[in-house]
This record gives C-alpha cells, sequence and structure tokens, in this order.
C-alpha cells in the first residue's frame, strides 16, 4: 500500500476510534435538534403564561378597549390605585397598569409589579396604548371610525432577488443564519482541526517516534498525510452531523412535534396572508428558524461550505504542523500559534462587525478573495449573493494558498522535527526555511 | 555492503561531516565510534535518508542509495519512542508497513517475533501501558521486524537494562550469524570491542581510524607484557626489556615490561624462568578506547 495512505489511513482510525470523538459526534446533533426543540416548545407555549394586566384607568380613554394578546391578558379593575399596589406587594405575579387622568395631556402611564415588566410585554403595551390613543384622537378630531377603518394601512416589503434566471423570494433573515453558521463552524473547525495537526506533530516529535518514521517516509509524505488523514476526520464529523441532525430533526419532526409543526405551518400561513409583522419576540424567533430552515438552498450552500473549509483548513494546518515541528511541548507553541491566528480572528470580527452589513462593499470584496480571509468572509457574503466569477477567483486563490503554505511548511517541518531542546525564533524558522535539500 | 565515499555535511554554524568515507562489508558488524557530538548520527541519519548530504555518494551493495533501500535498512535511533496510545500489534503493523511489507507477511514476521521475544501477551496492551523494559524489547522488534540486511542501531544500550542488552545483543548475533550485516554506533567503545569485527574511529567530523579490530590492535602492540611472578628479579633494565611499571600486590609482584627490539616474549620467559616463580604472562593489547586517545593526542 501507498505509504502516505497508510499514514492517512493510521491519522484517520487512530482518532475516529477515539471515546471523544464519538460523544462529540452525537453530542452536537443532540444539541441542536434540543435547541430547536425548544425554540419550537417556546413558540408554541408562547413563553410563561400570559401576565394578566389590571388596568386601573383614572382617564376612562381606554375603558375595555384593551383586546388580550396571545402573551398578555388585560382586565379592568376598578380597585382604588392604593389597594392594587398593596395586591402588587403580595402576589409576584401581578401587574397593575394605571392609567392618570390627564394622559391625554402627558400624563405618564405606569405599571407595578414585583418583577421587573420584560420588554417584550412593555413594547407590546406601549403598541396597543399608542394605538389606542392615535384611534381616540384621530377621533376627536372629527374622523369617523368607518373612514379610519378605511385608512389602516397594511403594507409589508418583500426582498425579491432579481438574476438572469428571474426572480426568487429571498429571506434575509435566512441569509443571516446561514452565514453567521457556516462562517462560525469554518472559524471554529479551522481551529480545532488545526490544532490537532500541530498537536499530532508535536506528539510524535515529543514520543522521538518521529525517526523511525521518517527513516521510512519523507518527511513531507509523513505532514501530509496527517493533513490530510486529520482533514477527513473533521469531514467525516460534519457529514456525521449533517446525517444525524436531519434524521433526527425529521424523526422529531413527524412523531414528537406532529401537532406542533402544523401549528407553526397555519401560524406561517396564516401571518403570510395577514402581512402583520410579528409583534410577538418570543414567536418571532422560532419562526425565522423554521422559516430559515425551509428556505435554505442546501444544495448549493453545502459544496461551498464544504470547498473553503478544505481548502481553509489545509491553508491553516500546514501552518500549524510548521509550529508543531518547530517546538518540544504544547506551551511553547504561543508565541507561533497567535500570529498564524490574527488573520481569521480579524476576518471573524470582520464578519460580524462590518461584512453581514455591507456584504457588497470593497473591504467584503477583498476579504472573502484573500485566501488567509476568504474561507470565513465568503461564508458569510455568500447567502448575500456572490457572482460566480468571484467564487471561483476565491477557491482559485484558495487553492493557491494552501500549496503555497503547505511548501513553507514543509520546509521548516523537516528541519524542525530533529532539532530538540532549542529556544526556537522566527529567524531561527527563516533560516531553516532556506536550508538546501 | 555498504560503501560511504567523501561525505560532507554542512549544519548551519557547524560542519558535522568533513569528508568522510567507509567501507562495511556484507555480513559483518561495525562498530561507529567517537564521542558525543563528533557526527556519527548525522552519518547515520544520511545513511537512512533522512537527512542528504551536501556532497559525496553512498553506495549500497553496489547501487547508489535510493529509496528502494529502505525497506533493507533496519534502524533503532538513539532517541526512539513509540506512539503511547497505539496499541503495539496495530503499531508494528504500521511501521512495517511502512518499511514496505504488506499486511499478512507483517502479521507473520511479528507474531514470529512476539512469540521469539515472550511478548504475545502484549498485542492489544498500549504503549503506555508498558514498562521501559517493555518497551525497549518492542522497539527493538519493530527495528528487526522487516527482515532487514542492514541494521543500524544508535547507541543500542543506552538505557537498557543489564538482562535486556544481554537478550538483545545475542538477538542481534544471532542475526549476524543469518547474514544480516550490523552497525553499532556508541561513544562507549568498550562495549562493543568485544563484538565487532571491524570499527572506524569519528572524532570531530573526521574520520580518523578505521579498519579491522584485529589488525588495528595488531598495528598498536608494542611488545608491553604484563607478568605476576613471586621471588626476586634483581633487576631493573637490561638489554632485554625496559621496565615500565613495579608494584608489589598480595598475589605476587606485578611487573609491566616492554620487550626491546629483536627479542620475543619467548626470550623473556626464558630469562625469568631461571630466575624467579612465574605466575601469569600476558600481552597488553591496547584497548580501542586507548587507541581513540593515543590517536586524538596525536
Amino acid at each position: 500500500m501507498n505509504k502516505t495512505l497508510l499514514i492517512i489511513q493510521r491519522e484517520y482510525l487512530s482518532r475516529v476510534k477515539k471515546k471523544s470523538f464519538l460523544i462529540l459526534t452525537f453530542l452536537v446533533p443532540a444539541l441542536m435538534i434540543g435547541m430547536y426543540a425548544l425554540v419550537i416548545a417556546l413558540t408554541i407555549k408562547g413563553g410563561d403564561k400570559a401576565p394578566i394586566i389590571q388596568v386601573i384607568d383614572d382617564s376612562g380613554v381606554f375603558a375595555g378597549q384593551f383586546k388580550d394578546k396571545k402573551s398578555i391578558k388585560f382586565k379592568s379593575s376598578t380597585q382604588s390605585l392604593a389597594d392594587a399596589k398593596k395586591e402588587v406587594i403580595k402576589n409576584e405575579d401581578a401587574f397593575v397598569m394605571h392609567v392618570p387622568k390627564n394622559v391625554a395631556s402627558g400624563g405618564q402611564i405606569e405599571i407595578f409589579s414585583q418583577k421587573k415588566a420584560g420588554i417584550s410585554v412593555m413594547s407590546t403595551i406601549e403598541d396597543e396604548v399608542n394605538d389606542l390613543m392615535r384611534t381616540k384622537l384621530l377621533k376627536d378630531a372629527g374622523i369617523d371610525a368607518k373612514t379610519l377603518e378605511g385608512i389602516k394601512p397594511e403594507l409589508s416589503i418583500v426582498s425579491k432577488e432579481l438574476t438572469a434566471e428571474g426572480e426568487k423570494d429571498s429571506s434575509s433573515g435566512a441569509a443571516m443564519f446561514v452565514g453567521f453558521a457556516g462562517a462560525i463552524l469554518i472559524y471554529m473547525s479551522l481551529f480545532i482541526y488545526g490544532v490537532q495537526v500541530m498537536r499530532g506533530v508535536i506528539e510524535e516529535k515529543t514520543n522521538r517516534i518521529i525517526e523511525v518514521v521518517i527513516s521510512s517516509v519523507k518527511p513531507f509524505q509523513l505532514m501530509m498525510g496527517k493533513i490530510i488523514g486529520i482533514g477527513m476526520v473533521g469531514l467525516t464529523q460534519f457529514l456525521l452531523w449533517i446525517v444525524l441532525s436531519t434524521t433526527l430533526m425529521s424523526v422529531a419532526g413527524k412523531v414528537l412535534m406532529k401537532d406542533k409543526m402544523d401549528v407553526i405551518k397555519s401560524e406561517m400561513q396564516h401571518s403570510q396572508q395577514m402581512k402583520v409583522p410579528n409583534s410577538q419576540p418570543s414567536n418571532g424567533v422560532g419562526m425565522d428558524v423554521v422559516k430559515a430552515m425551509q428556505t435554505i438552498p442546501f444544495g448549493y450552500i453545502l459544496p461551498v461550505f464544504l470547498t473553503f473549509f478544505l481548502g481553509g483548513y489545509m491553508l491553516y494546518s500546514a501552518l500549524f504542523a510548521a509550529v508543531g515541528s518547530a517546538v518540544d511541548s504544547d506551551t511553547e507553541t504561543q508565541q507561533f500559534v497567535l500570529p498564524i491566528t490574527l488573520p481569521l480572528l480579524f476576518t471573524y470580527i470582520m464578519s460580524f462587525s462590518f461584512i453581514i452589513n455591507n456584504p457588497d462593499s470593497t473591504i467584503s470584496f477583498w476579504l472573502s478573495i484573500i485566501p488567509f480571509t476568504s474561507p470565513v468572509a465568503m461564508m458569510v457574503r455568500l447567502p448575500f449573493g456572490v457572482p460566480h466569477w468571484q467564487l471561483a477567483l476565491s477557491i482559485f486563490l484558495l487553492i493557491g494558498g494552501f500549496i503555497f503554505t503547505t511548501w513553507v511548511a514543509s520546509r521548516i517541518y523537516r528541519v524542525g522535527i530533529l532539532m530538540y531542546g532549542k529556544k526556537v525564533s522566527f529567524k531561527e524558522l527563516a533560516k531553516w526555511f532556506m536550508y538546501k535539500e | 555492503m555498504l560503501s560511504i565515499r567523501n561525505i560532507v555535511k554542512q549544519y548551519a554554524n557547524h560542519l558535522a561531516l568533513d569528508d568522510v568515507s567507509l567501507e562495511v562489508e556484507k555480513g559483518c558488524i561495525f562498530g561507529l565510534l567517537g564521542p558525543n557530538g563528533a557526527g556519527k548520527t548525522s552519518l547515520i541519519r544520511i545513511i537512512n535518508q533522512i537527512t542528504a548530504p551536501d556532497s559525496g555518494e553512498i553506495w549500497i551493495d553496489g547501487e547508489k542509495l535510493n529509496p528502494s533501500h529502505i525497506s533493507k535498512i533496519g534502524y533503532l535511533p538513539e532517541e526512539r519512542g513509540l506512539y503511547k496510545k497505539m496499541e503495539i500489534g496495530d503499531q508494528m503493523l504500521y511501521l512495517a508497513q511502512l518499511k514496505g511489507m504488506s499486511k499478512a507477511d507483517a502479521t507473520k514476521r511479528i507474531k514470529y517475533w512476539f512469540e521469539k521475544m515472550e511478548m504475545q501477551s502484549w498485542w492489544n496492551k498500549k504503549v503506555e501501558d508498558l514498562s521501559k523494559g517493555m518497551q525497549q524489547k518492542v522497539q527493538f522488534v519493530a527495528t528487526v521486524v522487516h527482515n532487514p540486511e542492514l541494521i543500524i542501531l544508535d547507541e543500542p544500550f543506552s538505557g537498557f537494562d543489564p538482562i535486556n542488552a544481554e537478550i538483545i545483543t545475542n538477538e542481534i548475533l544471532e542475526l549476524n550469524r543469518k547474514g544480516a550485516t550490523i552497525i553499532f554506533s556508541t561513544h562507549r567503545m568498550e562495549s562493543v570491542e568485544q563484538l565487532c569485527d571491524s570499527i572506524a574511529l569519528i572524532h570531530k567530523s573526521h574520520k580518523i581510524l578505521d579498519g579491522k579490530v584485529k589488525d588495528i590492535k595488531n598495528s598498536y602492540r608494542d611488545n608491553t607484557y604484563r607478568i605476576v611472578y613471586s621471588g626476586d628479579l634483581k633487576q631493573s633494565a637490561n638489554e632485554l626489556f625496559t621496565i615500565i611499571d613495579q608494584k608489589n600486590q598480595a598475589d605476587g609482584n606485578h611487573l609491566t615490561l616492554k620487550i626491546n627490539g629483536g627479542h620475543t616474549a619467548n626470550d623473556l620467559l626464558q630469562f625469568l624462568i631461571s630466575r624467579v616463580q612465574v605466575t601469569e604472562l600476558s600481552e597488553v593489547v591496547p584497548s580501542i578506547n586507548d587507541i581513540f586517545i593515543q590517536q586524538v593526542k596525536n
């Protein structure tokens, strides 16, 4: 058997057989399903039981006009404010809303409760109060109820992508979701698997098996075998996650959440028909996730994701291998790992502060083209639509990039693995790089 | 078997090997001797194709050194180790296959060696569960499992306990009898003196001496003898010999002397027999260590 294949096989099997690999493989989808189920459950349930707001309306403006919402119920009360306040002190679930007499002329509406009222509760009530107040003021201004009904605009904006193939709905929520998820996954896995390569090299060096192995194979074969083997571990992990997650999700969807899924679907149709912006935040998040799951073009995103993961992984892991060869123990790696990971860290921060808001700007373009930053940056840009030529250029440069880093790394590696007990500096590394065969 | 021709190896700030040439005959046990840092390991790494020389050539069995020779060489480095978390059997299979063996052949050979070394029960054990002595056995088996024609052992007995050293020395001698060429590299010259047919002395990147142990020793014989006797010799020196050292000890008088030119040990014996009771007479042959020190001083 080809020796490089043998090395790949060993690197792969020795990691896949580990307990930690199995645990991680099953834990992550389980967690994802758990979160997914939780979001759905919360959506259905609408959070805790809806608080009941006792309304003490001294002004008489709103008299019984408050409409119950899913997350909030209203109850008119004739109690005095003082009595109501006493009740609040006794009952921690009680909410009392006091509308002063002069509410129309700037009086402050107050809500009393033991717990601080949540933002969603507050904003829901605020919307309701303002809505009612506006209606009242308009009526007072002489516009009759019928005219008023007629001038309630019900507009919503639908974003459509226009391409040569035609137009299609685009959901910027789903786009954000995919962008975030893909970029985070690539960012984290470059670190995780890159460090695994580095550790593997250090292990062979400190175990002193390295000299036996490279008396049988070329250092380059050993380095590439290790990089490819661990890369395949990463791919296996991703594939297992995808398969497990989708299986579990569809099973969970069919068995556990049959009724609830129906509810969500009908709600979604309902809200789309009504074109009413969703006013309940807990509901909104759930809807976004569900929608995103349905609208993501996995057939397109997945291959691109895997390409950029592999390209980025090869590029960075070669550098990690070089670092591993240069040091004698994990503790010495710090000074070399930091400069390697800086471009990644920079892109990661840029992704969530800049690229996500300006996916087509010049900076975003360059970040998604330069090999050291493109694996993360491109994933963020991808859902917003990237021209094919840019994608092709980026992949082409990424391949060039990893050939370059592998070449540089292998020159350092071949010297480093046989070097013991030396405090290595960047100058030293440069010297190793220059050694002739 | 192995021909090393004019090897030069330069590292960044020191010259590791300067124009070193050696011949190692097929089937012999060869000692590559010299103090630490002399360049022995650099030379061995070049033979194992771990590094390449700056100039010079290496030939094995009339062929210039090339990757196909990897499977013919078994190498036990000075810094030796194993994968700690890997099972012994798997590890052996891996290393043997890296040397170019098929999986089936490797399995057969490993089983043979495990039986020979009484290691059968170790197959599924991890290296971290083995004692140091056991690990050394495993490392030795890994070195010879692929039936190498040339076995290179760098400081083989450093860290070996006496029992293991004995076992492994015997195995090496048996392999040698079966035709393998052995190269020992060590700075402890006395440890291999008895084993080696030929040696080379390396000092400060240069080869300072090589040849058959017998020839070298012969050339360094200078007619010095040690005698033990009782009685009184009464003479300090004459035309027959020159006294180098004289001691009176419990078991008799010890005398180290040099026989002058034109005379033999028999002449000396005749001279002694008539005067004292001789209990012992032996030639003082310099050890390789002495020869080395003498060479370095020159």
